[in-house]
């Protein structure tokens, strides 16, 4: 079976890009456009791993990060952040709120991909 | 019901409740929790300068000239309101030299001598005497008036009564009583008694309560009113004058005296230094007694008018003496409740005068007069008795028995001749003579020793030669004639027109030739030669007691003195158990250590500084001058020269100087600190939004690498990847790169507004040509949209001045902004232009999904994109209106949003006529008439 993974962000090019990358590597492949949404569809779907842009509209990365890791329901669920501020700061909050990886933006296709199979250990 | 055992016993109950009154003010200060620390009960206190002569003689006054008993009030309220600054230059001389009493004022002034205290004390209780007098007299007269009640019988006196058979004399007898237990159970340092300020604060009250409901008794229970007692009164000829305010032929020479007098008299009498600067607990109170004390005094005297002329129709033609109507005037209604209030009201203002009156005299009589002397004379017989102090407690009361009798005595040979008022301003013009040398003493440093003691002496005389043997010869006992004849027969020197001076009233008189031989010998005799070194060093302290030099101290002695002599010295004069504490405290207060060195055999020697603190501590008991000389027994001291009191005081005020210069300094630096502070904050901050704004830039920047770089890599790890997948990454990439180009450039182009380096090229233009440009270029775009743009804009509108390409940037930018959120198929546009009073007005509208109240503003901000109604974030940099905006203002319009959410959006700028901007333009064509505006 599959593993599930959710793309948040809302930059539309980037989630064609991400979508169309894991897609090709066999992955199923969610979608939200901004932070509620976001947080919806992984209580919903259940996905294996979030791909958590920071700046989102309507509720940030670090708030979703935080909702998620708050519910026990969700705590098999991986987070990797990916954000274009890659300032110390951020990395480390984003890690301090319980995500499990942390990509700045840009990134290489490759390296995401590895960082992604590395999550969900395969 | 009122018999003589009634009358006593209320007598003595309200003595009683005056006793508990201060004996509770005692206790309180003992605990340290005083009553008398409030300025309510301090403007009381001052009060005790209404005695019976105002409970009694105000109205007796009233009844002869009219208001002529005003100015006696109007002088201490203008002293209080205009002068207090000098009443407050007292009380800081009073606290930081520990000065006990006028006389130990004047000669600590002039060098601690011990002649001119002596002179001020003898002026003193000679010019005072006849006031007590007057108490003296008013409380006998009211007595004997209460024992003949129901009848009314004026008080006839001969002066064949025995003493032993006089009331007059048991009265001073009990009043002298009193006043010893009051004022003199201990010796205190700062001469203070904050029982007694406690009682003479009750005792005002008392007073003022029974004086007015006299006046309310006459005005409205006998009469209707006060228009009821004048329209009565006006109706009588003879009481005609009583109501105009223009008395007699002296009328104003006497006002004007009387006015000065009083003035001088509420600074100066002994008692009302007493209350006001020697028992000041803090010179804060004096601003409520600046206008608390007069308000008391315009209370006391509303009423006096009325009862005069209520008495006078009351009890015309039957010989009642005015300064008796206080009291009879509610006598012949049989109002027994009020003639005992009354009563005790008179009481009250006698016994508090007294009590005051003969506290302050006896300091100064034993501080000023017998400890000198026996200083002087028995110094082997006090250096022996190791404990004195009960000895100066002594010397106390017998002074205040003393000042009582001689009062009584006055009193017996001249009271039956002068009316209650006239008595008291003979003491008045007495006390007035301290005016010069003290209040010059306060300002001049000129004045010396000698200046002081010849102003006193010849005031004194003047005063004695004009005013109080004219006194004793009126009242039959010193031969007349040379009232009427002059001294010797010479005309010129007859006592109440001296030199030929005719034409005033006795008091005026004798303020004028009193004052002119005062203060002309003053200032003469100080100018005859400078100060001394005691007299300038004095001088100083008192001239400069407001400003801060003053209070400095510099030590002016040097010498050698032992710890434990100086201990026994002031143990002697204060009691042992005072002195210990007072030295402890001393030591604690200088860290222990610095007051004293070692002598070489051992014993600790004293300092300058508690030399000085000792001879203040004496002060406080014996007085200055003698304090001086105890202090001087004990010490070694080797004499300073003139130059080098100079010397040190100079030193000490340059001293004084450079710690005020490091003072200003250390002030200086403190501000400028907290100013670099805030210089920090301010860049801390400008870098905080500077290092936002780089994020928000790189951000922006690295959004659209991503796509880029996935896109890239996605296309270049696959060949084989479909066509149509291919071509639409392809497309992708050249938006994201324009999208780059886009930002860059905005980016750069909004740093150049920022910071001022633009170019800007203004011309004067048609804006409805600018628009209609921009709506051309933008026409594609609205095509895609099948959206359609409607117009209003009118032709000949005036030129603007403005750039034209930015212009256009600023168009294109709201037109593309409404495209861009406009529905498919059914979007509109609208562009107006109007025209406004001082330029012209674009609107662009949409019918787009508006923007929210909240939003409004925000819009304008960098990379502040509103997108929350929609999934996705609209596309731009999130510059393009903040530019804009910008670009309007440069030219200076304004650029803002109106909208209704779900409404549609129109943004609106101004922007101003041509003219306006450059009127240079506009000047050449103001002679063909053809101007466009």
């Amino acid at each position: 079976m599959s593993k599930k993974i959710l793309i948040a962000d809302d930059e539309q090019n980037i989630v064609i890009s991400i979508e169309f990358l894991l897609r090709r590597e066999g992955f199923e492949v969610l979608i939200a456009g901004d932070g509620e949404e976001a947080l919806a569809k992984v209580r919903a779907e259940k996905p294996d791993l979030v791909l958590l842009d920071v700046m989102m509209p309507k509720m940030n990365g670090f708030d979703v990060c935080q909702a998620m890791r708050a519910d026990p329901e969700l705590s098999a669920t991986r987070i990797l952040m990916l954000t274009a501020k890659g300032r110390d700061t951020e990395v480390s909050k984003g890690l301090g709120l319980g995500a499990d990886g942390y990509m700045t933006k840009p990134f290489s296709t490759k390296e995401l991909l590895a960082e992604v199979r590395k999550l969900l250990e395969m | 019901m009122l018999e003589a055992p009634v009358v006593i016993a209320a007598s003595l109950l309200y003595l009683g409740l005056l006793f508990a009154a201060a004996w509770w003010g005692d206790r309180r200060a003992d605990q340290g929790r005083s009553i008398i620390a409030n300025p309510t009960i301090y403007a009381l206190s001052m009060a005790v300068y209404c005695t019976t002569w105002t409970f009694y003689g105000s109205v007796g006054r009233a009844a002869v000239s009219g208001i002529g008993f005003l100015p006696v009030y109007l002088g201490p309220t203008l002293v209080m309101s205009l002068g207090w600054i000098v009443l407050l230059k007292m009380i800081r001389i009073v606290k930081a030299n520990r000065i006990t009493s006028i006389a130990d004022f004047i000669s600590s002034r002039y060098g601690k001598s011990h002649g001119l205290g002596g002179l001020v004390t003898i002026i003193a209780v000679v010019g005072i005497i006849p006031y007590i007098a007057l108490q003296l007299k008013a409380v006998s007269s009211t007595v004997s008036l209460l024992l003949s009640y129901p009848e009314i019988v004026m008080p006839h006196r001969s002066a064949t009564i025995p003493v032993v058979a006089d009331l007059s004399f048991y009265i001073a007898l009990i009043l002298a009583a009193f006043t010893i237990v009051f004022g003199t159970r201990h010796l205190d340092a700062t001469e203070r008694h904050e029982g007694m300020v406690a009682a003479i604060a009750l005792e005002s009250g008392v007073k003022l309560v029974a004086f007015l409901a006299v006046g309310i008794f006459v005005t409205y229970g006998i009469y209707d009113g006060f228009g009821d007692i004048f329209d009565h009164a006006a109706a009588q000829p003879q009481l005609q004058h009583l109501m105009t305010a223009t008395p007699s032929g002296t009328g104003y020479s006497s006002w004007f005296s009387l006015i000065i007098l009083s003035g001088l008299a509420v600074l100066f009498l002994p008692r009302q230094f007493q209350v006001a600067v020697v028992e000041n607990v803090n010179e804060a109170h004096l601003k409520r007694a600046v206008w608390l004390f007069p308000l008391y005094l315009l209370l006391i005297n509303i009423f006096v008018l009325p009862i005069a002329l209520g008495g006078l129709m009351h009890f015309a033609g039957q010989g009642v003496d005015a300064d008796t109507f206080v009291l009879t005037l509610p006598m012949s209604q049989r109002q027994e409740g009020l003639v005992l209030l009354v009563f005790v009201g008179g009481l009250s203002a006698a016994t508090g005068m007294v009590i005051v009156e003969t506290i302050a005299l006896s300091t100064m009589v034993c501080n000023d007069l017998v400890m000198p002397m026996l200083l002087r004379h028995k110094r082997a017989a006090l250096d022996e008795s190791k404990d004195v102090s009960g000895l100066l407690l002594n010397i106390r009361r017998g002074a205040i028995v003393a000042i009582l009798l001689l009062g009584y005595l006055y009193f017996r040979l001249a009271g039956e001749a002068y009316a209650l008022v006239a008595i008291g301003l003979i003491s008045f013009s007495a006390v007035a003579q301290f005016a010069p040398a003290l209040i010059g003493g306060m300002y001049w440093r000129g004045g010396t020793r000698g200046g002081a003691l010849a102003g006193l002496s010849a005031g004194f005389a003047v005063w004695g030669y004009t005013l109080l043997l004219p006194s004793f010869a009126k009242s039959g006992w010193l031969p007349g004639d040379f009232l009427t004849q002059g001294l010797f027969g010479v005309e010129l020197l007859r006592p109440q027109q001296l030199f030929g001076l005719t034409g005033l009233d006795g008091i005026s008189h004798c303020l004028f030739w009193s004052f002119l031989a005062n203060i002309g010998a003053y200032v003469g005799v100080s100018l005859v030669r400078p100060p001394m070194v005691a007299e300038a060093t004095q001088a100083t302290l008192f001239v400069d007691a407001l400003s801060e030099s003053g209070q400095g101290g510099a030590v002016l002695w040097r010498g050698r003195a032992q710890v434990n002599d100086l201990q026994e010295l002031v143990g002697r004069f204060l009691g042992p158990a005072r002195a210990q504490t007072a030295f402890a405290a001393f030591a604690r207060r200088q860290g222990g250590s610095g007051s004293s060195g070692s002598s070489g055999d051992g014993r600790p020697e004293a300092d300058a500084k508690l030399v000085q603190f000792a001879e203040s501590l004496l002060a406080g008991a014996i007085g200055s001058a003698s304090a001086r000389v105890m202090v001087a027994s004990v010490a070694k001291e080797e004499p300073l020269s003139i130059e080098e009191v100079m010397h040190i005081l100079d030193e000490a005020s340059q001293l004084r100087t450079y710690s005020r210069e490091l003072e200003r300094k250390s002030r200086e630096l403190t501000a400028a600190t907290l100013e670099l502070q805030a210089a920090n904050e301010r860049l801390q901050e400008l870098d905080r939004v500077k290092d936002d704004i780089m994020s928000s830039v790189t951000h922006e920047l690295r959004t659209p690498l991503t796509s880029i770089r996935a896109f890239s890599e996605l296309l270049r790890d696959d060949p084989k990847m479909h066509l149509a997948d291919r071509e639409r990454f392809l497309g992708l990439i050249v938006g994201e790169t324009e999208r780059l180009t886009r930002l860059i450039n905005q980016t750069l182009d909004l740093a150049k507004i920022e910071s001022g380096r633009a170019d800007w090229n203004g011309c004067e233009l048609d804006l409805k040509e600018v628009i209609e440009q921009s709506i051309a270029a933008i026409s594609q775009l609205v095509r895609e949209k099948e959206a359609h743009v409607e117009v209003d804009l009118p032709d000949n509108l005036p030129l603007i001045l403005a750039d034209r390409d930015r212009l256009i940037q600023v168009m294109l930018n709201l037109l593309s902004n409404a495209v861009k959120f406009l529905k498919p198929g059914s979007g509109r546009i609208r562009v107006t232009l109007a025209l406004l009073a001082d330029g012209l007005e674009v609107g662009v509208a949409d019918n787009g999904p508006g923007i929210r109240p909240e939003d409004q503003q925000l819009v304008f901000e960098k990379f502040r994109q509103v997108g929350d109604t929609m999934t996705a974030k609209p596309s731009g940099t999130g510059l393009g209106l903040p530019i804009s905006r910008r670009i309007v203002e440069h030219f200076g319009g304004r650029l803002w949003v109106e909208s209704v959410a779900g409404e549609g959006a129109t943004f609106r700028f101004t922007l101003p006529f041509a003219v306006v901007q450059q009127p240079a333009a506009v000047v050449p064509e103001a002679g063909t008439g053809g101007s466009l505006s």
